[in-house]
């Protein structure tokens, strides 16, 4: 088994080249999200990576309230995929106070904290 | 715990140290200082202990570090972390470990200096990866997203969160170990600095340092100390999830479950219970933890705290000592929901006692709405 073998190795190397996998169980059907070598759901250890839909919904939202000086205000959101997992993002391209729970998302890669990440903006489509 | 274990254990001593700001102090001081306060509260020694329960928030292995500050060296030793809910836990753990005869003193401790130490909550808990690049301010803004969820689904105001603060705030005014004890409004609380939208600073428990100790032994014994035994009728544990995404439902807890548990281990239901005690971390806690412990009903926790409800002179006597929110919260909280519980029914309440307390609710939560213990106490009348 190679360093690179493991689940969240495989995201991380699939994001660098600007593709947004996610992990679904052979036997359940269903997806997960963090990555892992079994599913949450049955517990069956066969998982194969697909490419994932991009388009959500926004679950909760907040605004992080910080200074100027140290950057402003910021969104920190859940985000539901229509594969039905959830991760953490935050919304682009809108003022972090006007997000808003159920608004139509959409993924794009980006970067956070100096690595690339998934990132959503408004799904006008 | 199941109901065989109902009335099987008993606390006989509480104690506190360090509430507000113990400069000069480190945790360890803290936790030595409360543990000392419970056992002279219960006539015993530190010779006596031969069960510690207890984590902090440094460290990998605080129990063992807290066993050798203090000078025993004790034959059972807890120290599960589940965050703020770990001593509350503790109370299932004790009074197994009590009436297995592993061991026959056992000692709740904890300690923080976190106010004096750095202002802020210090924790040794590493971010979780998926979330930690995204920067949520930890743990507001989980909490911030719950409330944001509620309001959302069931129409909960800023209002209503202000008025859980206020209300703390009106119980933490008659009770001079509390921190914060001055006038606080509703608008106090609106007007005040948003930090995670929809909470303010106001709806933020406090940043204090203290500590907090309880003593517990066998039933059978406990009669023959000092202070009025005070038994544990039912404890419950239920854990949901770790990080905040990976929640199914933000405005349910694994509350209902544990409560119900423990409802069910001492034979009582909610409206039994006369003294409520919850870690009330942010105000949105207080609104989801009454809805789940079965209070009022799923959605209707908003109105339920609204106007002065659950102050002094309400319709639910809920956090009596004025709460994280306004009594003391040195990083974890959960050891004073117990410590408070126990002292309504001993009759020896610091602030406002209520009259005739026989049952009372003391909860736990841990992490980001992650862990749920909940315990129900009683009087002798209640066995």
């Amino acid at each position: 088994m190679t360093a690179s073998s493991g689940p969240d190795a495989t995201f991380r190397e699939a994001l660098a080249k600007n593709e947004f996998l996610l992990p679904q169980c052979d036997d359940c059907g269903k997806f997960h999200f963090f990555p892992r070598v079994m599913c949450p759901h049955c517990h069956g250890a066969a998982i194969t990576w697909k490419p994932a839909s991009g388009k959500g919904r926004v679950y909760t939202t907040t605004v992080v309230r910080q200074k100027a000086e140290r950057g402003g205000d910021y969104n920190v959101c859940v985000v539901e995929l229509a594969e039905g997992v959830r991760m953490m993002s935050r919304i682009e391209g809108i003022e972090p106070g006007d997000v808003t729970i159920d608004m139509a998302v959409r993924a794009i890669i980006g970067e956070a904290e100096g690595q690339p990440a998934i990132l959503f903006q408004p799904d006008e489509g | 715990m199941s109901s065989d274990l109902r009335g099987k254990s008993a606390i006989v001593g509480t104690g506190h140290a360090g509430f507000g700001e113990a400069h000069g102090l480190t945790a360890y001081d803290v936790m030595a200082q409360s543990a000392l306060a419970a056992l002279g509260d219960a006539g015993l020694r530190l010779s006596d202990v031969d069960g510690l329960f207890c984590t902090m928030m440094e460290d990998s292995m605080p129990a063992l570090m807290a066993a050798e500050y203090l000078g025993i060296q004790p034959r059972f030793v807890d120290g599960t972390m589940s965050g703020g809910s770990s001593f509350v836990n503790y109370l299932t753990s004790a009074t197994m470990a009590l009436d297995a005869g592993l061991c026959d003193v056992a000692l709740i401790v904890y300690g923080s200096n976190q106010r004096t130490a750095s202002g802020r909550l210090v924790t040794a808990s590493r971010p979780p990866a998926y979330e930690a690049i995204y920067n949520p301010r930890y743990p507001i803004s989980a909490y911030a997203m719950a409330a944001a969820r509620h309001m959302h689904e069931y129409g909960t105001t800023r209002e209503q969160l202000a008025d859980v603060a206020v209300a703390a705030r009106a119980w933490a005014q008659h009770n001079p170990e509390a921190f914060e004890r001055g006038p606080l409004t509703r608008e106090d609380v609106l007007g005040a600095r948003m930090v995670g939208d929809p909470l303010t600073v106001r709806d933020c428990c406090l940043v204090t340092d203290g500590g907090g100790a309880i003593v517990m032994v066998r039933a059978e014994r406990a009669k023959d100390f000092p202070k009025a035994p005070v038994y544990v009728l039912g404890s419950a544990a239920q854990s949901s999830h770790r990080q905040i995404s990976q929640m199914k439902d933000f405005t349910v807890t694994a509350a209902r479950e544990s409560g119900q548990r423990a409802y069910a281990a001492a034979g009582v239901s909610a409206k039994d219970i006369q003294a409520v005690e919850l870690y009330d971390a942010f105000t949105i806690n207080t609104i989801l933890f009454l809805e789940d412990l079965g209070f009022c009903a799923k959605g209707e926790g908003g109105a339920f705290v609204e106007g002065g409800r659950i102050a002094p002179e309400g319709a639910l006597a809920v956090n009596t000592n004025g709460g994280g929110l306004s009594c003391v919260h040195p990083g974890m909280y959960g050891i004073f929901t117990v410590i408070e519980a126990a002292r309504q029914i001993r009759g020896d309440a610091p602030g406002l006692q209520l009259n005739n307390v026989d049952l009372a609710l003391a909860h736990g939560n841990g992490g980001v709405l992650t862990s749920q213990v909940t315990a129900i106490l009683g009087s002798q009348a209640t066995l």
